[in-house]
């Protein structure tokens, strides 16, 4: 299964950014999910392990008019150019420990192959990835709460966020249990940091599905866009979009709001190319 | 690096990259090997004599 | 003391004199080995580096010795399969300098990684896709390739060429060494341009991707180009210390003339290619990613850069340096050579910062910020053990061995 195809899963997840409240519960949900240390001394962001990170946006307008808007970021999942599964990530790791799962779509991390080089840091713009600098570590008592279905990691490797794959593999398990053959319905594997948003800002499920709210919402299109042949899969929901799309990282983390001044910070764009790409989106998709 | 790790695949980039790597190996092992068994046996049965001045 | 291990015919400082000058740049080792042990015992949270910078001054430092180094392909090349015969008066020093420098590259690699003792699995579990994978190969090779050809001038010294298997084994490496020295330049090729392609093909990255040709980008064949042209230049700077240093002329100026020239022309023609990159990039590729050039260089008054960097690359460390090689009177003239072959060493050792260091900080997202790094002790101390260690390496060869065969002639010793 090399490329994607009908058969294959392709998980993705849609964020309506005008719902998150920034509350932290996902990034809460995600560390305890998934096991991820805490740091003695937390202060220092570049340097703690956030696999789900929420970053504050602002329009950059003076009071009254100013607004606020967070943007949860957790790994984009990149499909790579035109689809093909080459994330930036994964075709950089030197030791085939990054690797991008065909029949999910899911851009795994083999920590125990990973000997930290780093590389795959320096290549996703997202910072999505991060490096155990510190042997991992819990307060006193944290440990009993440990997750049994996630491997801790050690010190000197890279981790990210993996989608809960533990859980698509529980998923999976139960499907075959019940004599089914794949997973369908939605609610049967969903991401830890979707079940705890207080707001119900995260939607995930299978992109290749389209009885799933998350592709009902986004309307991938399945084909390369005309300007531009390394991006597929753009939304066809003109209040939809992708982080730095333009690059063909073709990420399976889909944002949404109603703000134009947010669906802008989505990505770069030189004088006068922002209006003439959402107008654009606005009159041939809206 | 070897056909039984089980990240091979026989492609064209595998058998580019290590045809060329193993190719590069050949070479150096085979030239220094030579060059070693040569010195031994000019060292044995040419009296350590100097022939080569 | 040593006397019966120095070179025939040649002369060297009082053992006294030079064991002190060891000891103090072996201080200068012993910190740096300090500092490495710091770093494999305690993990790399002892480095400047975090999540937004994770490859750091190591980095660069291994892309600008193993650029720097250069000079010992493309000179093997040169005179080995382009039968240039002079180039025989340098050779060996160059190859020193290059083993020096690619054991400089390993070492380095070896603390950068966070793993070190699974730093095999880059071979083992290759993914041929990835640059760093054939960074890893063919530098490993390579060094061995450097090794081959240094083992024959180590095997020269007066001692050990005493004994016959010895004296066999060197004649006849000399003998198949044309062989060694193009597989060298094979290798060398590969990794010096799968060096410029770790960087090349980052297309999350718009400042440092290109694109190319089939699986090359562009940095590619640059940075295969600028080692072969600003290598040289680092091996004629480092000859020039020692020359300083022993206070005796040991290469004739004609072959440092060729060299020179040589270099010049390499110079010129790559800073041509360079600028033409550089044009397409900033017309061309960055923009189709929607960013200006002046983003990467001033950040819009918040980068820590600024366009000073660039044309201090190209054409302070560039265009300069190829004009004073390829002109005869500025090439001959020792002070205005001396001057380019420094400006080009720095050129290429600034060229590698920019595509590392640079890469690193500017930021992709349009709500990220520009990313700031400061190296600690340890990263200063590992960067600079290697340094040391060359220049013991390099002292220890030049007063036990053959390096120079025009050292005797061109310093005629009275025998007491």
């Amino acid at each position: 299964m090399k490329q994607n195809n009908k058969q294959a899963h392709k998980f993705g997840m849609v964020i309506d950014l005008d719902k998150c409240t920034g509350c932290g519960s996902c990034m809460v949900a995600c560390m305890s999910e998934n096991n991820v240390p805490v740091k003695e001394d937390e202060s220092d962001k570049k340097d703690s392990i956030t696999w789900m990170r929420v970053y504050k946006l602002n329009n950059n307008k003076p009071f009254p008019e100013t607004e606020i808007c967070y943007l949860p970021r957790p790994c984009q999942h990149c499909s790579g150019k035109g689809d093909h599964g080459h994330s930036p990530c994964v075709s950089v790791c030197p030791a085939t420990a990054t690797d991008y799962d065909y029949s999910t779509g899911i851009v795994s991390q083999i920590y125990t192959r990973c000997f930290g080089c780093r590389y795959c840091m320096g290549a996703c713009p997202y910072h999505a990835r991060y490096f155990n600098w510190w042997d991992p570590k819990w307060p006193d008592g944290m440990e009993s709460y440990l997750s049994p279905n996630v491997s801790p990691r050690m010190r000197g490797v890279v981790e990210k966020c993996s989608f809960c794959f533990h859980r698509y593999q529980l998923a999976k398990e139960q499907v075959y249990y019940d004599g089914e053959e794949r997973i369908e319905d939605e609610a049967a594997y969903q991401t830890a940091c979707t079940q705890a948003c207080p707001a119900g800002a995260i939607v995930f499920g299978d992109l290749n599905n389209p009885d799933h709210q998350v592709t009902q919402i986004v309307k991938p299109n399945p084909h390369p866009e005309h300007d531009n042949h390394d991006v597929v899969g753009k939304s066809r929901n003109p209040k939809v979009f992708r982080l730095l799309e333009r690059l063909g990282t073709n990420t399976k983390i889909y944002y949404m709001s109603e703000r134009k001044w947010v669906r802008k910070l989505g990505d770069n764009y030189l004088d006068g190319e922002w209006e003439k790409a959402d107008n654009h989106h606005g009159s041939s998709h809206g | 690096m070897f056909p039984f790790c089980f990240e091979w695949v026989w492609d064209a980039g595998h058998l580019l990259f290590f045809g060329g790597f193993w190719f590069a190996i050949s070479i150096l092992g085979a030239g220094m090997t030579w060059c070693i068994l040569k010195a031994l046996y000019e060292t044995i049965y040419c009296d350590g004599s100097d022939n080569h001045h | 003391m040593d006397s019966a291990l120095i070179p025939e015919g040649v002369k060297r400082c009082s053992f006294p004199k030079f064991f002190i000058g060891i000891a103090i740049v072996g201080a200068v080792v012993l910190w740096g080995v300090y500092g490495m042990l710091v770093c494999w015992l305690k993990g790399l949270n002892v480095t400047g580096m975090d999540d937004y910078y994770g490859f750091a001054l190591w980095i660069w430092a291994d892309l600008a010795v193993i650029a720097l180094g250069g000079g010992a392909f493309f000179t093997g090349l040169l005179k080995y399969i382009f039968k240039v015969d002079e180039l025989k008066n340098i050779i060996n020093f160059v190859v020193i300098l290059g083993f020096v420098c690619y054991a400089s590259a390993l070492l380095i690699l070896a603390i950068d990684i966070g793993q070190p003792l699974r730093g095999w699995f880059i071979f083992w579990h290759a993914n041929v896709h990835s640059m760093l994978t054939e960074v890893a190969f063919c530098l490993s090779c390579y060094f061995a390739v450097l090794t081959i050809e240094f083992i024959p001038n180590i095997l020269e010294n007066r001692q050990l060429d005493k004994v016959p298997f010895f004296h066999n084994l060197s004649h006849n490496m000399h003998g198949v060494m044309a062989i060694f020295a193009a597989t060298g330049a094979f290798l060398s090729f590969f990794h010096q341009g799968s060096l410029g392609g770790v960087a090349g093909v980052l297309y999350g990255r718009p400042f440092a991707y290109r694109e190319g040709l089939l699986v090359w980008p562009w940095t590619f064949f640059l940075f295969t180009w600028s080692a072969a042209a600003f290598g040289p230049c680092f091996s004629m700077v480092v000859l020039r210390i020692t020359e300083a240093v022993t206070k005796k002329k040991l290469v004739k100026d004609n072959v440092i003339h060729l060299l020179a020239k040589i270099s010049g022309w390499m110079i010129t023609t790559y800073i041509i290619a360079k600028i033409i990159d550089t044009i397409y990039w900033a017309t061309v590729t960055a923009p189709s990613m929607g960013l200006k050039m002046s983003f990467f260089f001033t950040g819009e008054g918040n980068g820590p850069y600024n366009y000073l960097i660039l044309i201090t690359e190209i054409f302070l460390c560039g265009v300069v340096p190829g004009l004073l090689l390829i002109v005869k009177s500025t090439r001959e003239n020792p002070t205005t050579r001396l001057i380019a072959i420094i400006l080009g060493a720095i050129g290429v050792s600034l060229n590698r910062w920019v595509m590392v260091l640079q890469v690193m900080a500017v930021p992709v997202m349009p709500f990220d910020k520009w990313a700031l790094y400061m190296p600690t002790w340890p990263e200063i101390a590992t960067t600079i053990l290697p340094v040391a260690g060359g220049i013991i390496v390099i002292s220890l060869a030049y007063r036990y061995l053959p390096v120079f065969p025009q050292e005797k002639e061109l310093n005629e010793v009275t025998v007491e």
